[in-house]
């Protein structure tokens, strides 16, 4: 993490007295991904007694790769996760941020799981270092693993060379919100932004990622996942070139 | 074969959702409206004592003259209420349908409170497509 300015998102509850100095200590590490304090994380139980059910931390990664959750469920929960950040802010921006900071802790996840999976399953395993390439793989691999299915464009924006954009016509997690026109600048996908963010983070790429609302008479629920580039990215990047 | 009207009707007895479909009913003020559903309320919660086996369901269905009002109950004590013209063969899987888009629209929606009235565009969309 060599970005300058401090980056709150680990901490859900408090991030504006997080100084980057906090992130790094091993202090921090409880509040950044809040560990079940008790049952052990015994990875010595390796045949677990009949009728227990394995720890979650001892279940093969690999047996859940095309497993499916309820859509339902899901949209249940992420209802409820909507309500609980809106009962604790003061505007659309602190909700959208407070979504990102969320997203931002599922992505760190994904991006673990997937790099995990491609070095298991693949005999050359490959770590993108160049930002297309990357921002590729978020647009078709995150999202199918995340999503269940690609992401529908990437773009460049014309006017910022440090901007891209994600495009999806329909994300599934926002599918059943109907935000009210009082509120009509929030968008949802914040939480799909800050797991953007984190993926991005991971890969070596800090950057700020934002989603935007951009509905079309096809598509009213199109859904812009704005990327904008740390400058440090595009120096090298540039360095790379030649 | 026509759809008049569709209202939803909270566990209390408010009204939260009512839309006219084509012109076949006079309309009547919000008020009014209210009233209708207060009432069928009280009705219903009659009807669903007078069972001779115990407590029943309720009114399903209420005939008149030229219209006919088909009533859906939900576990959770919500009711759809579908008026239509007397021979309305699909009024019940049209309701089924209205309660699983209830159910998406409105249910898994973050801005919605329960037992209030219903303002969700996807829901007012959905509804559209489905009664046309």
């Amino acid at each position: 993490m060599s970005y300058p300015q401090p980056h709150p998102r680990f901490s859900v509850l408090s991030s504006s007295s997080l100084t980057s100095l906090d992130h790094l200590s091993p202090a921090s590490s409880s509040t950044r991904f809040s560990l079940p304090a008790a049952p052990s994380i015994n990875t010595t139980l390796a045949t677990p007694r009949p009728g227990v059910r394995p720890n979650v931390y001892d279940r093969n990664l690999n047996k859940t790769r095309a497993a499916e959750v309820s859509a339902s469920a899901f949209a249940f929960l992420f209802s409820e996760v909507v309500q609980y950040t809106q009962k604790r802010v003061s505007g659309i921006a602190d909700l959208e941020r407070r979504l990102n900071t969320l997203g931002y802790r599922v992505g760190v996840r994904v991006v673990e799981l997937m790099s995990w999976r491609n070095e298991s399953s693949s005999k050359t395993p490959k770590r993108e270092i160049r930002f297309l390439p990357a921002l590729m793989s978020i647009h078709t691999h995150v999202w199918r693993t995340v999503f269940g299915k690609p992401a529908d464009a990437i773009e460049k924006s014309v006017e910022n060379p440090d901007e891209y954009m994600i495009i999806d016509n329909d994300p599934p997690i926002t599918r059943n919100v109907s935000v009210p026109r009082d509120m009509s600048q929030l968008s949802c996908s914040s939480f799909t932004a800050g797991i953007v963010e984190a993926v991005l983070d991971g890969l070596g790429f800090p950057a700020r990622v934002t989603a935007h609302n951009t509905p079309t008479d096809a598509f009213p629920n199109r859904t812009t996942i704005l990327i904008k580039l740390d400058k440090a990215v595009l120096e090298r990047e540039e360095a790379l070139k030649t | 074969m026509t759809i008049f009207g569709l209202w939803v009707i909270n566990k209390a007895g408010g009204l939260v959702y009512q839309r006219n479909f084509g012109d076949g009913l006079p309309s009547q003020t919000s008020n009014e409206y209210l009233v209708l559903a207060g009432t069928l309320h009280g009705i219903h919660a009659i009807t669903s004592r007078l069972s001779p086996t115990g407590s029943g369901s309720g009114a399903q269905v209420i005939e008149g003259e030229s219209f006919k009002m088909t009533i859906f109950l939900t576990p959770t004590g919500t009711k759809f209420v579908l008026l239509t013209s007397p021979i309305e063969p699909t009024a019940e899987t049209v309701l089924q349908k209205v309660y699983e888009i209830y159910a998406d629209a409105v249910m898994k929606n973050p801005f919605h409170t329960p037992e209030m009235p219903i303002r969700s565009e996807a829901f007012d969309t959905r509804i559209a497509a489905l009664i046309k």
